[in-house]
């Protein structure tokens, strides 16, 4: 894997292989000394041309873990105004010897530009474009169902058969996108469920089936992970859907609807939550919510990522 | 003092058969066999198809205000080169060509380049702001003589300013140019909205946003009894919306882009931005009924929405990119690849597509004439033989964004003459002082 910029890019043996480094990597992070040598003498940037704290921090606790160099570079909206350009910021780094780029951008495509455009030869991880994808995302939330799934056999499995809702805003969502393609390569059965307003255009185009009705769908198909996506507030005064309440009623994840899933049906959200409109608090803090096992194994997959472009090697060797 | 007589040896007319055509001054005096001249300069033209000059509709020049994508001077070196003798230039330029001093700048520097005619579209409100009506009688009486009139790049949006522009410019018989485009369903639109765009994460730009604003219009012109042209027509249901109307006898015409005619939303996938255009490139069933269009008329002509621009807003991500593309040079090409190779339409059909209809919409009476002695020698030679990976070296533009670099196209322009002289000689653009000198010469009669 030279880049990691979509999931459709990945295949089952890239994706397993992957999730089973991830594997390795979260025993590291349970020791005592949670650091590999991996990558001592790399020099690796995280480049943010959007805010998101979480996932900044996440790739630079992958990365110390490895060993990295780290640099965090915040060019928030620079390329948009009248400021640097990507292309100039990003042979910037490269005339300082960056050895990989972990990237977050405003603009749908922005890391495969990146990644093709030979302003830099090093491995580019998408860390977020636009409403494109967030690859590491999905793989986080896939790690995430195995491990529940299968515990401490998930080694070599993928997700054959597991039944996978995806509640909220679709079609603003690269979550959505990445979880999408990745469930599809892994044998998971995905189910959609949105207001009209909130999904793409072509969706009947994806290998997933689609539902307006989260009580139908969770009753009719009886999931075994219900992933809910964040409302983002800009959502509200684009007559995406009539206001809050509405929404939360019809496709929120409300106490009544989180109730009457089974026991162990899994409650997933990539957060930061909007408690009380797509997820109810009774939800997100039961014993089903996978919310902060996705943040602590979102550490482990970013090691795996990084590890696999920037080593090319399959299998983890301990010191 | 007069510019050197052409003789054009064995050229095949539109029509198929072989003549020479003997060009003296600024006219063409003889048309026929064996044609022979003593002073005339021979042109060799055997293989070689002969047109009348291509007439752009929809060119952007740039000038005044954008120099840095083109200039009068380097967009019509792309006209020649690209077979054209006439451009009708957007009004879309700093400021925006909506008085009489721009438009009339616009012509002066036209005519000063002689690389072919140059004739400025006014727009139709203010500063393209949709809001109020721009001079256009002020334009229409001006030295340019405005004829056509668009906010290209910009729908004129608001029902009742439509209206009036259409009612308005039938005092002097122009027309209205619309760039068809629902803003309210298009914003931040970056691309077809479709199974692509859904996959890319990138804002979708519906069909029924093009096709709502032409239904809206053809029915405006309808009532007004006006004369309606559309811009760059893109999808299947818009041609289904004008196929309609024509049938019910409404005055309008329409347009398609080279693009249009051969690239479809798919190009998007890798993200490069030379492929942003707006309207956007659609699906290829989109495609094909376009094609269809032009073949059996509904569609009335080909024009390029030649868009040049610099490097920096085309080499960055697609959402910070510029929409547009560079389109002179390539037309002809892509015309032939797309419709005469796949034996939708001849040789005729293209003479009637890009010079004939265009000039008529246009008011342009010099241009676009049948190939005969007595009418002003605007003309094109083109090898249909040759076959090329189009690159930057097919390019006088001063910019380079084109969509076609590294894909086959078919046909070659070889030579270009307006106003009797050649703008294009051997497949290479002829020399600026040159081309200026024998402008000045055919100005001064």
């Amino acid at each position: 894997m030279k880049h990691l910029l979509s999931t459709r890019d990945v295949s089952r043996e890239e994706a397993i292989q992957l999730l089973d480094i991830a594997e390795d990597m979260s025993a590291v992070n349970e020791r005592e000394v949670k650091k590999l040598p991996a990558l001592r003498g790399k020099t690796v940037v995280n480049l943010f041309f959007e805010d998101s704290t979480r996932t900044r921090i996440s790739f630079e606790a992958a990365e110390k873990r490895l060993s990295a160099d780290v640099i965090n570079f915040a060019a928030k909206g620079s390329s948009v105004s009248k400021g640097e350009s990507l292309k100039d910021t990003t042979q910037t780094l490269a005339a300082m010897g960056i050895d990989a780029v972990v990237i977050r951008h405003g603009a749908s495509g922005a890391p495969q530009v990146l990644a093709q455009s030979g302003w830099i030869d090093a491995p580019v991880i998408n860390a977020g474009d636009g409403t494109h994808e967030h690859p590491t995302q999905a793989l986080l939330d896939a790690f995430t169902m195995r491990k529940r799934l299968h515990g401490a056999g998930s080694r070599g499995k993928g997700l054959d058969g597991v039944k996978v809702t995806i509640v909220g805003d679709i079609l603003h969502s690269r979550v959505a996108r990445s979880n999408v393609w990745l469930l599809q390569t892994l044998g998971a059965e995905v189910q959609l469920v949105a207001p009209p307003t909130l999904l793409p255009h072509a969706v009947d185009t994806w290998p997933v089936s689609v539902s307006y009705d989260l009580d139908h769908a969770l009753a009719q198909s009886k999931p075994d992970v219900v992933m809910m996506l964040r409302i983002q507030q800009e959502r509200m005064q684009d007559a995406f859907f009539p206001n809050e309440r509405e929404y939360s009623n019809m496709w929120g994840l409300t106490q009544e609807r989180f109730f009457s899933l089974p026991a162990k049906t899994m409650v997933m959200h990539p957060g930061p939550m909007n408690r009380g409109l797509e997820i109810s608090s009774a939800a997100a803090d039961s014993p089903q919510s996978t919310v902060l096992e996705q943040v602590a194994n979102g550490v482990s997959v970013r090691m795996a990522a990084l590890y696999m472009v920037l080593t090319g090697e399959r299998e983890v060797t301990h010191d | 003092m007069t510019n050197p007589d052409l003789l054009i040896k064995g050229a095949t007319l539109p029509d198929g058969s072989r003549a020479d055509i003997l060009i003296e001054g600024m006219q063409i005096t003889a048309v026929g066999q064996g044609l022979s001249s003593a002073s005339a300069t021979t042109i060799d033209a055997d293989g070689l198809v002969v047109l009348p000059g291509l007439v752009d509709l929809h060119t952007h020049l740039r000038e005044p205000g954008y120099e840095q994508s083109e200039t009068v001077l380097t967009g019509t070196q792309a006209a020649a080169l690209g077979g054209f003798t006439s451009v009708f230039a957007m009004a879309n330029t700093l400021p925006v060509a909506d008085t009489a001093g721009v438009v009339e700048q616009v012509l002066r520097l036209g005519d000063e380049a002689g690389y072919a005619t140059v004739r400025p579209i006014g727009a139709v409100t203010k500063g393209l702001e949709g809001l109020q009506l721009a001079e256009l009688g002020a334009m229409a009486n001006s030295r340019a003589a405005v004829r056509v009139f668009s906010d290209d790049g910009k729908c004129v949006f608001d029902p009742l300013i439509m209206r009036r522009a259409l009612e308005y410019v039938k005092t002097f018989g122009g027309v209205i140019a619309q760039h068809a485009q629902e803003p309210r369903l298009t914003v931040d639109a970056q691309m077809n909205e479709g199974e692509v765009s859904a996959r890319l994460g990138l804002a979708g730009w519906p069909a029924v946003a093009e096709e709502s604003i032409i239904a809206r219009d053809v029915l405006l012109a309808e009532h007004t009894g006006s004369r309606l042209h559309i811009c760059h027509l893109s999808t299947a249901g818009s041609v289904d919306v004008i196929r309609w109307a024509k049938k019910r006898g409404i005055n309008v015409t329409a347009e398609v882009t080279p693009h249009h005619l051969l690239l479809t939303d798919e190009r998007a996938e890798s993200y490069d931005a030379r492929f942003k255009v707006n309207p956007p490139l659609r699906r290829a069933e989109d495609v094909m009924a376009l094609r269809d269009a032009l073949a059996d008329g509904t569609i009335d002509i080909v024009a390029t929405d030649h868009a040049p621009h610099p490097i920096e807003s085309k080499d960055c991500e697609w959402g910070a990119a510029a929409f547009g593309m560079v389109g002179l040079e390539s037309a002809l090409a892509v015309v032939q690849t797309t419709m005469v190779e796949t034996g939708l339409i001849g040789w005729a059909d293209v003479a009637r597509v890009l010079s004939e209809t265009p000039a008529r919409i246009g008011g342009l009476a010099t241009h676009g004439q049948k190939i005969q002695p007595g009418i002003q020698a605007e003309l094109v030679l083109v090898d249909p033989a040759t076959r090329r990976n189009f690159g930057v070296e097919d390019l006088a533009s001063l910019s380079h964004n084109s969509p076609y670099l590294g894909i086959e196209l078919a046909g070659q322009v070889v030579a270009t003459i307006h106003q009797g002289y050649l703008t294009t000689a051997d497949r290479t653009v002829v020399a600026a002082d040159v081309v200026a000198a024998q402008a000045e010469v055919v100005a001064r009669g």
